[in-house]
């Protein structure tokens, strides 16, 4: 099987900051990846690197066989800070994507719909985002991104700026809507339970500038739900080793 | 001032329910006009003057249609010079956001036109322009057209990085992001500046009737002041102040309903 994304010896440095790699992951069709290390290790910047948002100082991204030299229609993204306009209304804002890629009329009306009802907002089509709490920002902004029908979702600690239960909530939202829409995933996290209950596979980065530590498959069958999950002497396992490698990480830091 | 203050003074003042904030207000407008009447009539001076005889004398100068026709005549004035401070504020204001090369060439200019008193260039536009409507209309242009202009800069500059990072991420060109992400950003910035160009080109406005050819609400002004008539002269004074408050409250209004969440911001 052939990857659906190739990283390929990515660095990235800020100034006289190294902040990534040199990085190499490969990201398998409709795979759950998650990536997760220490505060500060360039997560993010691999996830910008991935969409095509800054380039690398060294190394190649390709999706599909094709080089990344910018932003691709068929790669959305999902971010911490929700993204979402403020002068749009939801509807508007879950159009977004489509209205940029120009897409004709009639699919625009069809699919809106469709994403605001799988993101379970109906009725809130016509309120703006600061009249929505923090989750409901959070699941336009996936809308907005699944909407576009992007064949790579790239997703930016987005349930970060949530609260705990909020964030559970999220967590069973997003594994039921990946079960029905099985895109693609990179999903960057500090959450070790996130990174579990979620991903197929764990990239687990080293402290900066990051580097890929180790690369654990997730062996726990699907669907998945964060109760049952966490319940599974699995679970335990995965999460005590995943703690291991980043307080090893962390003490790098120190 | 009255934003300022009444925002925080409001939490404090449960101990005494009793009469809202706009109640306490008009009851303060009422006392200082029933003062001003009182003391008026008492002093029964001819150059003072008091609300009552004000009001009559406005009815006076509306029935002959003396107000109307100065008033027509200040407002050509005020709407020209702000129309055309509009239309060349924005257009200039997103320009020099744009370009940066436009902005250092542009930059000298601007701050010292701005910080010159507008005022000082009135021969000078009298000797260009002549007296009529031409020069009156350039000076209320000039009074006008910085804020709206600076504000519009300002409104560019202070559009949210991660804003302009979603529109690239999902492909947006370059078009499609001023009319999206940028533009929507800077329009309440653009309000407040023609709020605040409002508030300058009425002083524009009056100076110019002063000191170019007289005429307009500042005819009337000088008119009355010269013969003294008090009573008259305080009526283009209150139309002047209405019209303070009115455009400026209507623009406040605008602002809130086109952007609401920036008010949702400011009060968490």
């Amino acid at each position: 099987m052939t990857a659906k994304m190739v990283v390929e010896g990515v660095t990235k440095r800020f100034g006289d900051v190294s902040a990534l790699g040199p990085c190499s992951v490969q990201v398998q069709p409709n795979e759950f990846l998650c990536v997760i290390g220490p505060s500060g290790c360039g997560k993010t910047t691999l996830l910008r690197i991935l969409a095509g948002l800054v380039p690398p100082d060294e190394g190649r991204v390709w999706v599909d066989g094709e080089q990344v030299r910018g932003p691709r229609p068929e790669v959305a993204m999902v971010f911490q800070h929700f993204g979402l306009l403020p002068w749009k209304t939801v509807w508007d804002n879950v159009a977004y994507g489509l209205r940029l890629q120009g897409r004709p009329k009639a699919e625009i009306q069809e699919r809106v719909p469709k994403f605001i009802e799988l993101m379970g907002l109906r009725g809130f089509e016509h309120k703006y985002p600061y009249q929505l709490s923090g989750g409901m920002q959070q699941r336009v902004g996936i809308a907005r991104a699944l909407a576009v029908d992007p064949e790579v979702l790239l997703m930016d600690e987005p349930f970060g700026a949530l609260d705990a239960q909020t964030r559970e909530f999220m967590q069973e939202e997003l594994l039921r809507v990946w079960r029905t829409q099985r895109k693609t995933v990179v999903f960057v996290t500090h959450s070790i339970d996130e990174a579990i209950l979620l991903g197929d596979r764990i990239v687990v980065l080293s402290s900066r500038p990051g580097r890929v530590r180790e690369v654990l498959s997730v062996d726990i069958p699907r669907p998945r739900s964060g109760d049952r999950v966490r319940g599974l002497p699995r679970f335990h396992e995965l999460r005590h080793r995943l703690w291991e490698l980043l307080r090893a990480e962390a003490e790098v830091v120190r | 001032m009255r934003v300022a203050a009444a925002a925080p003074a409001q939490r404090r003042v449960p101990t005494r329910p009793r009469m809202t904030p706009a109640a306490i207000r008009w009851l303060s407008v009422a006392v200082g006009l029933g003062a001003w009447e009182a003391y008026g009539r008492l002093l029964g001076s001819p150059i003072f003057t008091y609300p009552s005889a004000i009001a009559r004398a406005a009815v006076a100068l509306v029935q002959t249609g003396e107000l109307q026709f100065y008033l027509q005549a200040s407002l050509v004035v005020l709407s020209l010079g702000l129309l055309l401070a509009v239309a060349a504020g924005i257009p200039l204001g997103v320009a020099v956001a744009r370009w940066p090369l436009l902005e250092h060439v542009t930059d000298p200019y601007i701050s010292a036109l701005y910080a010159t008193p507008t005022v000082a260039l009135i021969p000078i536009l009298v000797l260009w322009l002549g007296f009529q409507t031409q020069a009156k209309v350039a000076l209320v242009f000039l009074f006008c057209v910085f804020p709206i202009l600076i504000n519009t800069y300002q409104g560019v500059r202070s559009v949210d990085r991660r804003l302009l990072e979603v529109a690239r991420a999902f492909c947006s060109t370059e078009w499609a992001t001023w009319r999206d992400v940028i533009l929507p950003s800077a329009l309440p910035f653009i309000l407040a500046g023609i709020r605040l160009a409002i508030g300058r080109g009425l002083v524009g406005m009056v100076v110019a009737e002063f000191y170019t050819s007289i005429t307009g609400l500042g005819y009337m002004i000088v008119q009355y002041a010269n013969t003294f008539r008090t009573d008259r002269l305080f009526v283009p004074i209150v139309v002047l102040m209405g019209m303070g408050v009115g455009l400026t409250g209507l623009l406040k209004r605008l602002e809130r309903r086109i952007a609401p969440w920036m008010h949702v911001l400011r009060e968490e």
